[in-house]
């Protein structure tokens, strides 16, 4: 079959790039939060609830969760291709994959935004 | 009938070179954290929900069963990160002869074994 299995953004330089600038996005986002429980000790829920009240935060703490869906489905996709062969069986992983992705999605925004 | 058409390898009998391991590490890594992203939205879900939630999700997130969940799920992470910026610093043209690659991979596995020890020095600690 000469058909070419596209994507996430039916490009494999576009993958790259959004890999990439998703990567950086989670990194900062991760020394932020870990930053931020480190440097307050004794943490307790009004405090966190209100450092989630901040709209700075649940833009980045959104951005942070796009960035894992776009990066995971990215990522799942390339594995799914490097290692299930059946295509049946890979169509239904990455069915799976993007499943999942979707709810944690939804369930995240809900989450930061349903405050 | 073509005879050049792609082999598929069969990858269980390769002896895998050190980057490589610490390459397919890097993707089950990444596996786990798209796994854990499940455990991870519950305990922010729960966290933010009342005090008592609060409280009881970081009880169960620090002692006994959860406790080691937090501790791989911080480990894969601190795993990922240090061998995505390998990755990053790569992608910049360093780090792609034999010599530098090997040390890069090391980097990657020292660096982040350290992280992954004072991870468990911060849930258990």
């Amino acid at each position: 079959m000469g058909v070419s299995i596209t994507n996430f953004s039916r490009s494999g330089l576009s993958d790259w790039l959004i890999q990439r600038f998703t990567a950086v996005v989670m990194a900062l986002y991760t020394v932020f939060i870990v930053g931020y429980i480190l440097s307050t000790p004794g943490l307790d829920y009004s405090q966190w609830k209100e450092f989630f009240e901040c709209t700075g935060v649940r833009i980045f703490t959104l951005l942070a969760l796009i960035s894992v869906v776009a990066h995971a489905w990215i990522g799942m996709w390339i594995i799914s291709t490097d290692y299930i062969k059946p295509a049946v069986l890979r169509f239904a992983f990455q069915a799976t994959c993007f499943l999942t992705m979707f709810v944690f999605l939804v369930w995240g925004i809900d989450i930061i935004w349903g405050l | 009938m073509n005879e050049n058409r792609p082999v598929n390898l069969d990858l269980s009998k390769f002896s895998f070179p050190f980057p490589a391991l610490v390459s397919i590490t890097h993707r089950i890594a990444g596996v786990i954290l798209f796994v854990g992203t499940i455990f991870l939205l519950c305990a922010l879900q729960d966290s933010l929900e009342s005090a008592e939630s609060f409280a009881a999700i970081k009880n169960s997130m620090t002692t006994g069963f959860g406790s080691f969940i937090t501790w791989g799920l911080l480990s894969a992470l601190a795993y990922h990160f240090v061998a995505g910026i390998k990755h990053l610093v790569m992608d910049l043209g360093i780090g792609e002869e034999l010599k530098s690659a090997q040390i890069a991979a090391s980097l990657v596995v020292i660096i982040s074994g350290v992280l992954i020890v004072l991870a468990g020095v911060w849930v258990w600690a």
